[in-house]
């Protein structure tokens, strides 16, 4: 009896690897079936990062819009919305290419337009590749309408929006990571570090937002004719708080997915950026608590933020207790910041400025000084150009361009549309139409008693209207 | 008939309304209002930057009833209302000229 049934097994092994086509395992098809597993896994790793790094725009936008008022929900809405889908098209037909296309001067890419890398039945990695920077290029755009809220002309932002997804995000892009594609850039090619984009994504927003926020000026009522700065509250702090939560679980597919690879580094890269968030929140909130007497939940929120653009640049290159510091610092940065900005009149209602241009500039400046590799006035000194650098294109570009929509189209809506709320005035709706919306149409800061309000709003529509003129 | 009119600290609500109740007065109409007498408002900090809230929330209560009770109204509502700090709030008494119920027509007391 045994050995009939180990008859039929033998004969039905002996088909079935007959009918496989089966050939005894080598080395070198055992090697290439392990590479293909690896291959495998580096593709659901940076897909898996990309769609973590997407949800983050779900973060910005709650994140704006808790720390804006009611009246101009659905506006932010619109801009991000906006911000991701017009990014989308501008980054696969010209941004892309320009980012990481074959370059000869190593000042941008030329080749890869319209995502032509891809051919049909072809090595389908540039489309991984490609979704998982176009989210990067998307947070860039993004950060930007935070620092222009409330007052900024949707057609305005809309061109805005594709220039920088187009143009100006993609062309330093190249000079910093060209080289993980087709590209080379003169940046990278000195040894500059910039793992997941400190630079290469959060300040470029940064200074193409405090571009924006000179040319707009201040929301109306924001800053005295006698110089105090009158706070315009946010109309939802648990959504602002629950962007930043939102943001922090996507900042773990921005850092480690940076990688492009499932191997064992993403742990040392996901345990720094959580390290950085924390001591950033920690040390804002301790600041906060000095300087004002209370621990304040925006500057609490904005210094979270603040270490996670701060660790982007250096993740994958300084030890966990390095990385604590890098927040910490950044915690503590971010909130005299914050009131810099507001001491010399520029108006940034969620602290995009503070937070991804000067707290990513320092993030960019720590991976040189916290580098595990060694640190040198060179080391240094690389990063400190490519600082510079970013600046030095993003900022003059970006004011010009927003220069240009003002004098064409127009940038910033005029006092009366602000004032009745862009949900209105721009998208005709209203976004709590269950709730008195307590703002609309008058002057929305608490606490001003009727006949100031009345004064401030007279100056303030002098000061905008001369803004306007000039 | 008299309509008697009074500002009250929110959580009060419960325990005044219960009282009315209580007593007989069964129709009311409250609203949310925001308001200062000599209760100044509190300092608030919103990002580094301090303001001043002056307006203070409260709940304006109207109640119309028959003039022979309005007295007894009035004490009802001191008694409840009352927490002995600033800002407990104001009761104000006029005059009502007519009163209609919409549904049946009648009017005066019978309105009420």
């Amino acid at each position: 009896m045994k050995s009939i049934i180990l008859l039929i097994l033998i004969t039905l092994a002996g088909i079935t690897r007959a009918l496989a086509g089966d050939e005894a395992p080598t080395p070198l098809s055992n090697k290439t079936a392990i590479d293909l597993v690896q291959s495998h896994a580096d593709y659901v790793w940076t897909l898996v990062a990309a769609a973590l790094v997407f949800f983050m725009q779900a973060g910005f936008a709650m994140v704006e819009t808790g720390l804006t008022r009611a009246k101009n929900a659905i506006n932010i809405m619109m801009k991000n919305l906006m911000d991701f889908s017009m990014g989308s098209i501008a980054y696969w037909s010209i941004g892309f290419g320009l980012m990481f296309g074959a370059t000869t001067t190593g000042w941008f890419g030329a080749s890869g337009f319209f995502l032509s890398d891809f051919t049909a039945g072809g090595d389908p990695w540039v489309l991984a590749f490609w979704m998982f920077q176009v989210v990067f290029a998307a947070t860039a755009a993004t950060i930007v309408s935070g620092a222009m809220a409330e007052r900024t002309k949707f057609s305005g932002y809309l061109i805005y929006s594709a220039v920088i997804s187009g143009l100006i995000y993609p062309v330093f892009g190249s000079w910093a990571w060209g080289g993980l594609f087709h590209g080379k850039g003169w940046l990278e090619s000195l040894g500059f570090i910039d793992f997941a984009g400190s630079t290469v994504v959060h300040s470029v927003g940064g200074w193409a937002a405090l571009a924006g926020a000179i040319v707009l000026g201040p929301r109306m009522g924001k800053y005295t004719i006698d110089g105090k700065i009158r706070p315009i509250l946010g109309h939802n702090m648990p959504l602002a708080a629950l962007g930043v939560f939102i943001l922090w679980l996507g900042w773990f597919g921005f850092n480690p997915g940076s990688t492009t690879a499932a191997n064992k580094d993403i742990a040392m890269i996901f345990v720094n950026t959580n390290l950085a968030a924390a001591a950033g929140s920690i040390l804002a909130m301790c600041v906060s608590w000095l300087k004002f007497g209370k621990p304040e939940v925006g500057m609490t929120l904005n210094g979270a933020l603040a270490g996670l653009v701060a660790i982007t640049s250096p993740c994958a290159t300084v030890s966990p207790f390095s990385a604590i510091v890098i927040g910490s610092f950044a915690g503590v940065i971010v909130v005299f910041s914050v009131l810099f900005f507001d001491k010399i009149r520029v108006d940034d209602p969620v602290g995009a400025i503070s937070v991804h241009g000067v707290c990513g500039a320092w993030g960019t400046l720590a991976a040189g000084i916290f580098n595990m590799g060694g640190t040198s006035l060179k080391v240094i000194g690389v990063q400190v150009l490519g600082i510079a650098a970013c600046f030095l294109w993003v900022f003059p570009t970006a004011f010009v361009l927003f220069k240009l929509i003002e004098k064409s189209i127009g940038l910033r809506v005029s006092p009366e549309e602000e004032l009745d709320g862009l949900d209105f005035v721009e998208h005709g709706g209203n976004a709590y139409p269950d709730f008195e919306v307590s703002t609309r149409g008058g002057m929305s800061t608490p606490g001003a008693p009727a006949g100031a309000a009345a004064a401030v709003l007279a100056g303030a529509v002098k000061i905008s209207r001369e803004i306007k003129a000039v | 008939m008299k309509q008697i009119s009074t500002i009250i600290k929110p959580f009060k609500l419960d325990e005044v309304k219960e009282a009315l109740n209580a007593m007989g007065v069964t129709g009311m109409t409250i609203m949310e209002v925001k308001g200062f007498g000599r209760q100044r408002g509190h300092k608030e900090i919103y990002r580094g930057a301090e303001y001043q809230v002056d307006f203070v929330p409260k709940i304006k209560i109207n109640v119309v009833v028959a003039e022979s009770i309005a007295g007894k109204v009035v004490d009802t509502i001191k008694r409840t209302a009352r927490t002995g700090k600033i800002g407990d709030g104001k009761i104000f008494i006029s005059t009502i000229d007519e009163a209609v119920r919409i549904r049946t027509g009648e009017m005066g007391i019978e309105a009420l």
